[in-house]
């Protein structure tokens, strides 16, 4: 990765990760903590790896990206409205009665928005069957679809994750984003999910790991997965729930709690700055 | 009557998909590990690059059947009722009703005439939990004739929809020369003016044999055949409560949610009248041969003859 495309998602990663502060603050609720762990898959996802156009969001060639763990879609909003597919002033209205962000991601009314989810464990399920749909239409488009750690509990996950394999979905690239907390608790201590890359292994999958906040390894991954054959790809990242936001990581409270008028400026004091220091560089 | 040619409607449903896989090339086929008794194996013999078998895992398949619909497939996603409005209810809700993707659930071994498998695969509520989707289209073909014209009047149309086959051999009344299939509109199948009988699926030609033996007795009654339960006729459901005063619905389904209930819905606020609800009586199936099942469950035309003479009295 050459250091200016490096800075850039630096900076696009970060003003994600200010637009999840925005979104969730203005609406008073959501979840901060895990959508602030994925910034830089979304930065990498949408200005590097996807073939898409925010001027035409419903392009059947896309490749199309299903966010599974639907409750980071503060992540998702900021990473869209970024990328020009609708104003970030939307921000400020997430959640608010008659928005246009809805609390979970909802394909019918918010562009760029390629699957409904919410509801945990159904989005991977649903990604099957858009990279099953480009093998019998003989498209080429790739079809990418994030999971959380403690979404992969759900059994729904397991059996979307043998149609992948046994369908030989190539196209096809799952991100589990192994922040190790879930609402109750760390992951290991509520349902074990553990170990994850075996797990995928068995059924299938060709397994690669990497650190969720070092863009050039995700870089790689992505482009590893482009070159596997004959079956689909999982990137299990580990990452820093909150990450960013100093008093938020690794922080299980800030997995669905909106910061208060106090907190918010303080977490957007500390992203300008990690903004203006990558800006000053 | 007794030459009449019996076909169950989960083979009209195959035979449909499979006659009309030429005509819409984006039409896919899923099933559940359930192909030979839903009857999709007919499609996957005629279409197998376009047929695929999720294996037991239901859940799954409708989400699948989601994300073919939203890459632009026409998609049929089968499985027994029981499995595909139950066990998979959230993902249909949420993964298909809530975007309102273009998916059709083909849904057989509706009711209690499953037979011998028991209640376990008795569906008597999928009515009740498809009609509570808002958006959800729900289909339940009386007979061949009817059922294969819903199938490809389902791939007509844009949006989820739900069709409820049987297992049990039905007869086929509706010619299929003339018939003509409208989703939303009820069938008249028989005038009447003492009281209307509404009946879906299985029942309608048990209500119509019933309409001729109560005439016999000076009873006039009105059959309608409603084939589309949502969204229902209305109009046609409240002009028979507004003419002939009583009501009786029957169908192969819990009282509770589905048909009579639908019916009690449009009357009571548009042309309140005596409703009767003959159905399964907030109860679970059992094993044994489905017509003695549809006998012990009060689902015949003899039931029905009953509950009509002391409705009109």
């Amino acid at each position: 990765m050459d250091a200016k495309l490096k800075k850039d998602l630096q900076k696009t990663a970060c003003r994600i990760r200010m637009g999840v502060i925005e979104g969730t603050f203005h609406a008073k609720s959501g979840h901060p903590g895990g959508s602030l762990s994925i910034a830089e898959d979304l930065a990498v996802l949408y200005w590097k790896e996807m073939n898409i156009d925010p001027q035409n969001p419903s392009w059947e060639d896309r490749d199309r990206l299903v966010l599974s763990k639907g409750h980071c879609a503060p992540a998702l909003y900021a990473a869209l409205a970024e990328r020009g597919y609708f104003p970030a002033d939307e921000l400020k209205k997430l959640r608010h009665t008659g928005a246009m962000l809805q609390g979970h991601p909802d394909m019918k009314h918010i562009p760029g928005v390629d699957m409904s989810t919410g509801s945990l464990g159904q989005g991977v399920s649903a990604a099957c069957g858009m990279a099953l749909a480009a093998k019998i239409s003989g498209k080429d488009y790739r079809t990418y679809t994030i999971l959380g750690d403690g979404e992969i509990e759900e059994g729904q996950v397991w059996e979307a994750a043998m149609f992948a394999s046994h369908y030989q979905l190539d196209n096809l690239c799952a991100i589990v984003d192994n922040n190790g907390l879930q609402i109750d608790g760390p992951v290991a201590e509520v349902m074990s999910p553990y170990p994850i890359p075996e797990k995928f292994a068995a059924f299938g999958w060709h397994v690669i790991t990497a650190d969720a906040h070092d863009l050039e390894q995700l870089e790689a991954a992505f482009a590893e997965a482009r070159t596997v054959k004959g079956k689909p790809t999982v990137i299990v990242q580990k990452s820093v729930k909150g990450k960013g936001v100093s008093f938020m990581e690794n922080q299980v409270g800030w997995h669905g709690t909106a910061p208060n008028a106090e907190q918010y400026e303080t977490a957007m004091a500390e992203l300008k700055a990690a903004l203006a220091a990558l800006e000053a560089e | 009557m007794s030459e009449m040619k019996k076909i169950a409607t989960r083979e009209s449903y195959g035979n449909a998909l499979a006659e009309l896989s030429a005509q819409y090339p984006d039409l896919v086929v899923l099933d559940a590990d359930l192909a030979a008794a839903t009857k999709t194996g007919i499609f996957k013999k005629a279409c197998p690059e376009r047929f695929f078998d999720c294996g037991i895992a239901e859940a799954n398949m409708m989400g699948v059947a989601a994300g073919l619909a939203a890459a632009g497939k026409k998609v049929f996603a089968s499985s027994f009722a029981m499995f595909a409005a139950g066990r998979a209810f959230e993902v249909v809700r949420n993964s298909i009703g809530y975007p309102h993707l273009n998916v059709k659930i083909g849904a057989t071994h509706a009711g209690i005439s499953v037979g011998e498998d028991g209640a376990t695969h008795q569906c008597c509520e999928d009515i009740a939990l498809m009609r509570s989707i808002p958006g959800m289209v729900v289909i339940n073909p009386s007979d061949d004739t009817e059922a294969r014209a819903a199938v490809k009047a389902a791939l007509d149309y844009n949006g989820p929809v739900y069709l409820r086959f049987g297992r049990l051999a039905a007869p086929v009344f509706n010619d299929p020369a003339s018939y003509r299939f409208e989703m939303g509109k009820g069938v008249t199948l028989r005038e009447g003016k003492d009281l209307t009988i509404i009946a879906t699926g299985l029942m309608a030609w048990e209500a119509l044999q019933a309409a001729v033996v109560l005439a016999r007795e000076g009873i006039s009654a009105r059959v309608l055949n409603i084939h589309t339960i949502k969204p229902l006729d209305e109009a046609l459901v409240c002009k028979a409560a507004a003419e002939t005063g009583k009501i009786l619905t029957v169908e192969e389904h819990s009282v509770i949610g589905g048909l009579g209930s639908a019916v009690c819905e449009a009357v009571s606020g548009k042309a309140p009248c005596v409703v009767k609800r003959i159905g399964v009586n907030d109860c679970f199936g059992c094993s044994g041969p489905a017509p003695e099942l549809l006998r012990r469950f009060g689902l015949t035309a003899e039931h029905i003859i009953e509950a009509a003479r002391h409705l009109a009295r």
